[in-house]
């Protein structure tokens, strides 16, 4: 039982989605209210257990634990397991995921497929996180595009389609590079266990392609190719232009999941893969990742500074606050990863919550356009608070979980690179100029739009949603070691070991 | 020659005198009113015979004086060939029988086509190969015109005779170099010769015979008759161009390079390489812009053969295996395809126009979701099993050193996936519009139905087929 849980956890989901999909019938207001229940339900149980997991794990073990392991097909194995840097994404997953649920409770249009999509999603998004075989993590990474594809596509806004295929076809072309890096590594290691590969010594002599020079030799390569994957699903910039599209088009859960939770797969896997596996090659292409964080932070910044659709302003803040995320894990150093980390975890609860406070008063007034709203404070006081409170996280207040994760992030990447530092830095203030300017824009001023002055505020079950939303962001936000304590070991280990990977003379790598 | 000769030749005789059997039968009573029996009993036969080649097959033996090899090889083409046929043909029974398009003939010629088959993979010398080829070849001809009163029909039949007549030309040419620089017909015998070094005229004679079978599995450039024969066949026949036949030449093409030309990889290794590159790309990219279903699923299919065909250039015992498997894997989802293709109609008229399928998941959400699986498994998405097909070749190109044609494989599915996506899209998310109707018989609803759990399920084990490929393909290279 023990070893299973991380199956359990994985497939109940899935399970309870192929029970709406076979035992469900007809579409009447009781067949539905039943699909969400069903939903609401799993989703929850699969929070429960895996807080037992949580409770149950033990930080200062840096390997892997509650690990199952079975045969499967082409020489692979089916293999599952968390450590300190998976564990909280697992949990992360599992945390909004009923919220999610709950947030679409007036959904009335397919609910029952609806529900089956969000089910088999979180089936997908948790494989990716507890994943111990390169394949299996493919097949997860992967499979996941097809739900959110048609949430996207069933579900979405007015140009809902573009958006889709925007959104399919740019991560699909990421991935099967990777597909094809993974082939590679096969070969070399022999085997697709991540636990092996994680100490499997990969090529890094500079070898000539084509007449270029490739230092870091094999690793550069394979770090490129799962570059194009995770660069992508950060994403970041200039590979990001699919995000706000797609959040702009989704509807308000379907932003919720990809915001807070399909964007983590790339910073998880660049903690998975690429740091550990190629250090040489991260090395090596380490000041490019760096200025493209920081160029992404300080750009899309601006570009969120120039919206008029919220969604879309809060897409590019996405973006931005992505980028601190890329720059901390390659900064490489205990404070910089554990930031990312937090980084990730915290903008799962902050953007997933201004989604959803979009989310709200797009369900009254169908429009995301900033100009249709202005005073809502006057009619909607309680819904001001909400949206106010998440603004500040998302500006990084200190006392919120926003600030933790920036902070530790600009501190790791001071002590490598005191420019990139500086520059990312100015992204502080230029987030606090458009979220704050967004805020003001909606919520303040007199309420003089006439559609406005009938709009009411949050009823109980929005009210509820949030509430978890706002502990977390507090709790970690005042007691950050809450998380690190159980990041904080696994981390170290992944830092030092980087470190040891890379040759003690950097010059020496580009003579050999 | 023995009895045990025979024994061997057994499946082959027996079809070959049952499709005589049954054409005087015809003949003789009731013509096309027996035609939907006839149907059904060649279906069960082809299972009858695959059930007894894959279970009671044993060993290697070539007989004949070195004609005809019987070898695990062999035998899973046999039983995927076999199979295949048997889905395709109680597929169509009802669309033709309402269209009254079902005469004897067509389960006569059918039967007559896989004994060709059937010899084709089973072929150990330049006759036998050429026999083989052209009984399936002309028999095909005949059915592709099936449909005597429609003008597309006729131009279908009769472009593709006259331009695999071509092929046909082109491929004895070769076979006729072939001979006269290695001085046997004999496949033993050529690759003897080619040990000792490859005069010019020799690797002529391969490179016309290889564009003869490029012909036959339509990959790129001499896939041009592809898209007219598909659109203009009647649909049953359609789909069975798109199965048995391609797994057949595709296993010759394995025969011929590794049986034949085993030592000299290197020669045959790059011209395969170069089709399954043009192959994948041209028909990722030229399917994009078409409307009419049927002439798209022949763009897919010649793409999908660009996929195949890597597996071949690599040269490898792995390569040939994933070749095999993504054959079988690449006929169940035509087969599942089809049903679907077969069943799309308006007042009672075959539709292939893809706008016709708009919010069809509204009508009908159990076919769309069923088709939606397929589609992504022949685009090659996890976790459905069409993705497994990719990864193996993928994997055996890697394996064999030959990274530039994985990346253009991966590079070419991703320009793929936007068409396959792109009929989900007119099912899920297409204008409002009535969509077609899908009137299915009941053996439509099963094939689909059941491919599509098969492309789901796969995932757990790929339902054993890893080994018996795996035994083919360390019998074929050696």
């Amino acid at each position: 039982m023990e070893n299973q849980l991380l199956s359990i956890i994985t497939f109940l989901p899935l399970v309870a989605a192929l029970i709406l999909a076979l035992f469900m019938r007809g579409d009447d207001a009781a067949a539905r209210q039943g699909a969400k229940w069903l939903a609401l339900f799993t989703t929850s149980a699969t929070f429960l257990i895996s807080l037992f997991v949580l409770f149950r794990f033990d930080p200062s073990n840096t390997g892997f634990q509650f690990v199952e392991e079975r045969q499967w097909i082409l020489g692979l194995t089916y293999k599952m397991g968390v450590d300190g840097i998976s564990i909280l994404f697992v949990m992360l997953t599992t945390f909004l995921m009923p919220i999610t649920i709950w947030s679409c409770w007036n959904v009335e249009h397919r609910v029952k497929e609806y529900m089956i999509a969000f089910l088999v999603l979180e089936t997908l998004m948790l494989g990716v996180f507890m994943a111990l075989d390169l394949v299996l993590f493919y097949l997860f990474f992967e499979a996941g595009l097809i739900p959110m594809f048609l949430i996207i596509g069933i579900w979405g806004g007015k140009d809902r389609i573009y958006a889709a295929f925007k959104f399919f076809l740019y991560t699909f072309l990421g991935s099967v590079l990777m597909l094809v890096a993974m082939i590679a590594m096969y070969l070399d290691a022999g085997t697709t266990d991540i636990a092996k590969l994680l100490t499997h010594n990969f090529g890094s002599e500079t070898f000539s392609l084509f007449g270029i020079h490739v230092v870091g030799g094999m690793q550069t390569l394979l770090f490129l190719a799962f570059f194009a994957s995770f660069a992508v699903k950060m994403p970041m910039w200039p590979v990001h232009t699919w995000l706000p599209d797609a959040h702009v088009q989704a509807p308000t859960a379907g932003s919720v999941v990809l915001a807070a939770i399909l964007l983590k797969m790339g910073g998880y896997g660049f903690l998975r893969f690429s740091l550990p596996m190629f250090p040489v090659g991260s090395d090596v292409m380490t000041p490019l990742v760096l200025w493209m964080s920081a160029i992404a932070i300080v750009y899309t910044s601006l570009v969120a500074l120039a919206q008029t659709d919220m969604k879309k302003l809060i897409a590019y803040s996405s973006v931005a606050h992505m980028g601190y995320v890329t720059m901390g894990i390659f900064a490489a150093n205990q404070q910089g990863v554990d930031g990312a980390i937090f980084q990730m975890l915290s903008h799962g609860f902050i953007s997933g919550a201004l989604f959803l406070c979009v989310g709200v008063i797009y369900d009254r007034m169908h429009t995301r356009e900033i100009d249709a709203y202005g005073g809502l404070v006057n009619r909607m006081p309680a819904y001001a608070l909400v949206f106010m409170f998440f603004t500040m996280a998302n500006v990084g207040l200190p006392g919120t979980s926003g600030f933790v994760g920036e902070f530790l992030t600009l501190m790791g990447i001071f002590q490598v690179n005191t420019w990139v530092a500086a520059v990312a830095t100015t992204g502080v203030i230029l987030s606090a100029a458009y979220a704050l300017w967004l805020y003001r824009r909606v919520v303040f001023g007199d309420l003089i739009k006439e559609a406005l002055k009938s709009i009411t505020d949050m009823d109980r079950r929005e009210k509820a949603i949030f509430a978890p939303l706002i502990a977390m962001t507090l709790i970690l936000g005042v007691y950050p070691s809450l998380v690190t304590d159980i990041i904080g070991p696994s981390v170290a280990a992944l830092v030092s070991d980087y470190h040891a990977a890379l040759p003690a003379d950097p010059a020496a790598l580009a003579m050999h | 020659m023995t009895s045990a000769d025979f024994r061997i030749l057994l499946p082959e005789i027996l079809l070959s005198g049952y499709a005589m059997a049954a054409l005087m039968a015809a003949v003789y009573t009731t013509r096309d009113k027996l035609a939907a029996t006839l149907v059904w009993a060649t279906a069960g036969l082809f299972v009858a015979l695959a059930l007894y080649i894959g279970v009671a097959g044993t060993g290697e033996r070539t007989v004949f004086d070195g004609l005809f090899v019987d070898d695990p090889f062999a035998r899973f083409a046999k039983v995927t060939i076999l199979v295949s046929a048997a889905a395709v043909l109680v597929m169509s029974q009802d669309y033709m029988s309402r269209r009254e398009l079902l005469r004897f003939e067509y389960p006569v010629l059918v039967t007559l086509a896989v004994v060709g088959m059937m010899v084709m993979v089973s072929s150990a010398d330049l006759i036998t190969l050429y026999m083989g080829l052209e009984l399936q070849s002309l028999s095909l001809y005949v059915v592709a015109a099936m449909r005597r009163d429609s003008a597309r029909s006729s131009e279908a039949g009769l472009k593709y005779f006259v331009l695999g007549a071509l092929s046909s030309g082109l491929l004895l040419y070769g076979a006729s170099l072939v001979y006269g620089y290695a001085g046997t017909t004999q496949f033993a015998g050529i690759l003897s010769t080619v040990k000792d070094g490859v005069p010019l005229g020799l690797l002529f004679g391969l490179v016309f015979m290889l564009s003869g079978l490029a012909f036959k599995v339509s990959a790129a450039p001499f896939h041009m008759w592809t898209p007219d024969v598909y659109e203009g066949s009647p649909t049953p026949v359609t789909a069975f161009f798109a199965t048995a036949p391609k797994v057949a030449a595709m296993a010759l093409i394995a025969r011929l390079a590794q049986d034949a030309f085993g030592g000299i990889p290197g020669q045959w290794g790059q011209v395969l390489a170069a089709l399954a590159v043009v192959s994948m790309f041209l028909g990722a990219v030229a399917a994009i812009g078409q409307r009419d279903i049927k002439r798209l699923m022949a763009y897919s299919s010649i793409a999908h053969m660009g996929y195949a065909l890597i597996g071949l250039s690599v040269g490898t015992a792995y390569g040939v295996q994933a070749t095999l498997i993504y054959m079988a894997i690449y006929v169940t989802m035509n087969v599942g395809t089809f049903a679907f293709i077969l069943s799309m109609e308006r007042d009672g008229r075959p539709v292939s126009d893809i706008a016709g399928l708009n919010q069809f998941a509204k009508k009908e959400p159990l076919k769309a979701l069923a088709m939606l699986v397929l589609l992504f498994s022949l685009a090659g998405v996890p976790p459905m099993v069409g993705f497994f097909g990719k990864f193996y070749v993928l994997k055996a190109a890697v394996d064999a050193g030959w990274v530039w044609l994985a990346v253009a494989g991966a590079i070419a599915s991703v320009i793929g996936a936007f068409y396959y996506l792109r009929l989900v899209y007119f099912m899920y998310f297409g204008a409002e519009q009535d969509p077609v109707d899908s009137r299915m018989a009941p053996v439509q609803w099963t094939m689909l139905v059941a491919v599509a759990a098969i492309m789901v399920l796969g995932v757990v084990n790929l339902f054993g087929i890893e080994g018996p490929a795996a035994l083919a393909a360390q019998a074929l290279v050696r």
